[in-house]
């Protein structure tokens, strides 16, 4: 954040949801700036309104108070110029595409040539490795590669933003790790700045510059831990004495922000994610 | 939630039975259920039913009197199977140039003509019916239950007053055959384009896409195989709404009329009304043969299709 203007600015955002007998509040008061190029984690309980808070920096959701800008406008207007790549938990590959016609359908609906589509799709195909599968169809394809696909669809119209929600939390702990490495790779190549939403302490840890920590009921922003930890971070990285205390960093705002009575309501994921040290 | 059920709900494709091997197989089975019929058909027939007497126009009077005596299996209710198949070889009336046979083939291509293209307007018209509900909860709610009571209405009693409006001619067959072959493609096109996963329609509001590009990329392309399953239904109601359609209207050359001459002459030629149905049957069967090589090729790449 060296002076740089923010790509995402949110001003006192809150949400309230309609339930049956009145409202329940999903977020409250958020004020948040990133600035390009960052990677920014979004943690919390279930329940936090993290991926709430992304769909309304997205626009997929408005917000019932406060102030969204993206690059420097409403977010609205951000969605309509088509300034942020989405990539959700599970790939949401379409099924009659091949992986190549998956990576292309954004720039066929923003009508790129096709000679451009072709020529974006092969680089963003050989950005996530998967040159090789380009004429397979998603269910001849592993979770993983999968999801390497949508992340490769996500880019291909080379959005300034990218969102991702819970993108590597149905993969096991071992491709997760290797998806991890994948993204920092992609993320330092392409200077994308990128939102992700995670249960999972050190994955938050490993990729972000910053980790913004939530709070339930109703969602609130409790800290923000700066991640000073050096890059590339690789595997050694994961080893690393300072890694372990930002871990311990994280846990312990999430744990500050918990009640005793939540403590049953965690999830298996916070719990079984840590590594043992 | 697995990788397979991820990519928007569908099945992935399990081992078919396609290729040269499968289609023998597929259609040894068959000639096996047709001779399985055939033997049992007949051999009600010997047990309970006439003495045989000839052999397509062979005489034939083997020493053999039935078993038992049961009324529904004798010859004027149950022709033997090659009275029947003789029957298409022999002249369609007393004084007629042509063999049942080529009346029957001339019959079908009439009626299938009809059938495909009230097909064809019910199919356009059920979809466009689903497009509007799957975009307004509020036309759903008001037209839906018309809908559904038009399909409770019995079609021979709708067919007369169609004929009346539309006229006696194949305009009134087409509008009876499309509207038998709608209400299928309505009730399956909904359920398809509702079918897609709906953070895929997050992922199209992204690219700030209007509906159309959401109908036409997403929406439409996930409805193919509930379409297709549709599709076969009404290829074999068209064929009914086609029958039934040319009653009323008295239009010659159809299998509607033939159903209705042979009718009349069963006393004298069982055979030939036995002939008709079974044109009408396998009229029936081509119409959804093609609908579902089309869904074969159309829906290459995605799940395995079955035999229905």
């Amino acid at each position: 954040m060296t002076g740089s203007p923010p790509i995402v600015r949110l001003g006192s955002v809150g949400k309230q949801f309609a339930v049956a007998g009145g409202s329940t509040v999903a977020l409250e008061g958020i004020e948040l700036a990133i600035a390009a190029g960052e990677f920014v984690s979004l943690i919390g309980p279930s329940g936090c309104g993290k991926s709430t808070l992304l769909r309304i920096i997205g626009d997929l959701i408005r917000p019932s108070s406060g102030t969204v800008e993206v690059n420097g406008k409403p977010a609205v207007r951000a969605r309509r110029d088509r300034d942020y790549g989405m990539v959700f938990q599970a790939p949401v590959l379409f099924d009659w595409r091949t992986i190549e016609q998956n990576v292309q359908l954004p720039l066929e609906i923003m009508n790129t040539t096709r000679g451009d589509r072709a020529r974006r799709a092969a680089e963003m195909l050989d950005l996530v490795e998967l040159a090789d599968f380009r004429r397979h169809y998603p269910w001849q394809l592993s979770g993983g590669m999968q999801q390497r696909a949508a992340i490769a669809r996500a880019l291909a119209f080379e959005p300034k933003l990218l969102l991702m929600d819970e993108p590597f939390g149905a993969l096991d702990e071992m491709t997760r790790e290797r998806m991890n490495d994948e993204l920092l790779r992609i993320w330092e190549r392409t200077g994308t700045t990128i939102v992700f939403v995670t249960h999972s302490i050190p994955e938050a840890v490993f990729l972000s510059s910053r980790v913004v920590v939530m709070s339930r009921r109703p969602g609130r922003i409790t800290h923000v831990i700066d991640v000073d930890l050096p890059r590339p971070r690789t595997d050694p990285t994961r080893e690393s004495e300072r890694y372990f205390e930002l871990v311990t960093a994280v846990r312990e705002a999430l744990r500050s922000e918990r009640g005793a009575e939540d403590l049953g309501a965690l999830d298996a994921a916070e719990i079984t994610g840590e590594p043992l040290a | 939630m697995t990788a397979a059920s991820a990519t928007l709900g569908r099945r992935a494709p399990t081992v078919s039975a396609h290729g040269l091997g499968g289609m023998l197989r597929g259609a040894a089975s068959f000639v096996a259920v047709i001779a399985l019929l055939v033997i049992a058909w007949e051999a009600a027939k010997w047990i309970a039913g006439d003495p045989w007497r000839e052999v397509l126009g062979v005489p034939f009077e083997p020493p053999h009197v039935p078993w038992l005596d049961i009324k529904q299996l004798n010859d004027q209710n149950l022709p033997h199977v090659w009275e029947i198949v003789g029957a298409y070889f022999r002249p369609a009336t007393r004084n007629s140039d042509f063999t049942l046979g080529a009346v029957l083939i001339d019959a079908a291509i009439f009626t299938g003509r009809s059938a495909v293209l009230g097909f064809a307007a019910g199919a356009i018209f059920g979809l466009i019916l689903a497009i509007v509900f799957v975009h307004s909860a509020l036309l759903e709610r008001a037209l839906v239950p018309y809908v559904i009571a038009s399909q409770t209405v019995p079609i021979v009693a709708l067919a007369p007053m169609i004929v009346l409006w539309v006229g006696r001619d194949w305009g009134s067959v087409v509008l009876v055959s499309a509207y038998l072959t709608f209400f299928p493609v309505t009730i399956a096109a909904v359920r398809g384009l509702a079918s897609p996963d709906p953070r895929a329609l997050e992922l199209m509001r992204s690219y700030a896409t209007g509906w159309w590009h959401v109908l036409w990329k997403v929406r439409f392309p996930a409805a193919l195989p509930y379409l297709f399953t549709a599709f076969k239904i009404s290829a074999t109601a068209s064929v009914v709404g086609a029958i039934v359609g040319e009653e009323p209207t008295g239009i010659r050359g159809g299998l509607g009329r033939a159903i209705l001459q042979f009718n009349e002459q069963y006393i004298s030629g069982p055979e030939k009304l036995w002939a008709t149905v079974f044109a009408c049957a396998v009229l029936g069967i081509t119409l959804f043969l093609i609908v579902r090589v089309a869904e074969t090729l159309v829906l290459r790449g995605r799940s395995a299709p079955s035999d229905l």
